[in-house]
């Protein structure tokens, strides 16, 4: 049980795809404008993550280890191609504003990685939950990522207006610079928190 | 002149890195040496010039509404596969970079041996689908999907370069330590996003 627990627990800090292992970090700067978009994106990632994790892992008996970087990536784009063609159906406008971004989940690093090193010698049940665990990882990230540059870009938060109106928005904070300090700040708050003084 | 504006605009304005997020981890992960993220950016560069042109081609001619016309079959003229593109260009992608290490490894054997691990690795690269990605957003033609391919590997090239120089300045300075390595590299970046930034405007 506590294995279990494990498993899911220890993306969300100790062992971050994001802030620790560094993957996955293009999608977690470029659809970080609005709370939106970066809610929608987690939401996309953590229904391919889990799926694809889950039919590795069925699959992995079945696999020749040659050929199984292209199994999981046709796997993985399978994926993709659903998850984009639903967002296009039911949310087209957002589908718009994540552009290419839906479809570069294929070669978002923690999908890949995810798969790679733990589906493909799981069992079902286990790395549905790691695929979870990871995904939640990069959702709290990227929602963190999206506060603070919808707040300091707009003053509002999903939407809502949380600084007072003489608020005039720093014009920084949405453009690409800011999403890196912004990320750069989370990652030295969470290492320092954490302890985890990784030299990469 | 329209093709030097839009090489400009791609290499220094809309730059696939600092503007566009689009292959941080081996931006990220690659920059520790020069001479690392220097070969790293010449495999890209190789790559994207000949994946974008490429994809264009497929795109065009097999995937989009219409595109099957020049068949002659009604039934085919009246297909619209644009739903398979991703996997379509991933799977362009990975055989042209097998291609391309093939070739290297026959005529140009030392250049194959100093790119080594980064060929195979470019498949997983997300600028190279981006790349082919944003040419079939922006609806370019075929000429200027090649001039789009080679500059935005380009300033991918020119961006890891300029990093790894930084990164190996700042080697000895005092970082507080939750800040050393990933973090300070962000904050790096983020610096020289704003500097990249301040093209823009640059009208040719």
């Amino acid at each position: 049980m506590a294995a279990t627990k494990k498993i899911i627990t220890d993306p969300l800090s100790d062992n971050n795809p994001i802030t620790i292992q560094v993957l996955g970090i293009c999608s977690a700067l470029a659809v970080t404008v609005q709370m939106e978009t970066a809610f929608v994106m987690a939401c996309a990632l953590t229904a391919v993550i889990t799926s694809s994790n889950l039919i590795i892992s069925l699959l992995r008996n079945h696999i020749p280890s040659r050929i199984r970087m292209i199994v999981e990536v046709s796997v993985i784009a399978s994926l993709v191609v659903i998850v984009d063609q639903v967002l296009r159906a039911f949310l087209f406008e957002l589908s718009r504003q994540l552009s290419i971004f839906v479809g570069l989940i294929i070669t978002n690093c923690i999908v890949m990685g995810r798969a790679e090193a733990f589906a493909i010698q799981n069992p079902p049940g286990k790395s549905l939950l790691d695929g979870l665990g990871n995904a939640l990882g990069y959702s709290v990230i990227l929602l963190l990522v999206a506060s603070g540059r919808e707040i300091l870009g707009a003053g509002t938060w999903y939407g809502m207006r949380v600084l007072p109106e003489a608020y005039m928005g720093n014009g920084l904070a949405v453009l690409a610079p800011g999403a890196f300090l912004i990320l750069g700040i989370i990652i030295w708050v969470q290492r320092t928190v954490t302890n985890n003084f990784k030299d990469d | 002149m329209h093709y030097i504006s839009l090489a400009v605009e791609t290499i220094f304005i809309n730059n696939i890195v600092l503007a566009y997020f689009l292959g941080m981890c081996s931006f990220l992960a690659c920059s520790k040496k020069v001479e690392t993220s220097f070969g790293l950016g010449m495999a890209v560069i190789c790559v994207l010039t000949l994946t974008v042109p490429f994809n264009w081609v497929i795109e065009n001619y097999f995937l989009r509404e219409g595109a099957l016309a020049w068949t002659g079959v009604a039934a085919l003229a009246a297909l619209d596969l644009s739903f398979l593109n991703l996997i379509c260009f991933i799977a362009v992608i990975a055989s042209t970079v097998q291609l391309v290490e093939m070739v290297l490894d026959k005529y140009f054997p030392r250049l194959y041996t100093s790119l080594g691990i980064f060929l195979p690795l470019i498949t997983v690269n997300c600028a190279i689908l981006g790349g082919s990605l944003f040419m079939v957003e922006r609806n370019y033609t075929l000429s200027e999907s090649a001039v789009y391919g080679f500059s935005s590997g380009f300033g991918f090239a020119l961006a890891i370069v300029s990093l790894s120089a930084v990164r190996k300045k700042i080697r000895y300075s005092q970082i507080p330590a939750g800040l050393q390595g990933l973090g300070m590299t962000m904050i790096l970046t983020g610096l020289m996003s704003m500097a990249f930034m301040c093209f823009a405007g640059i009208d040719l």
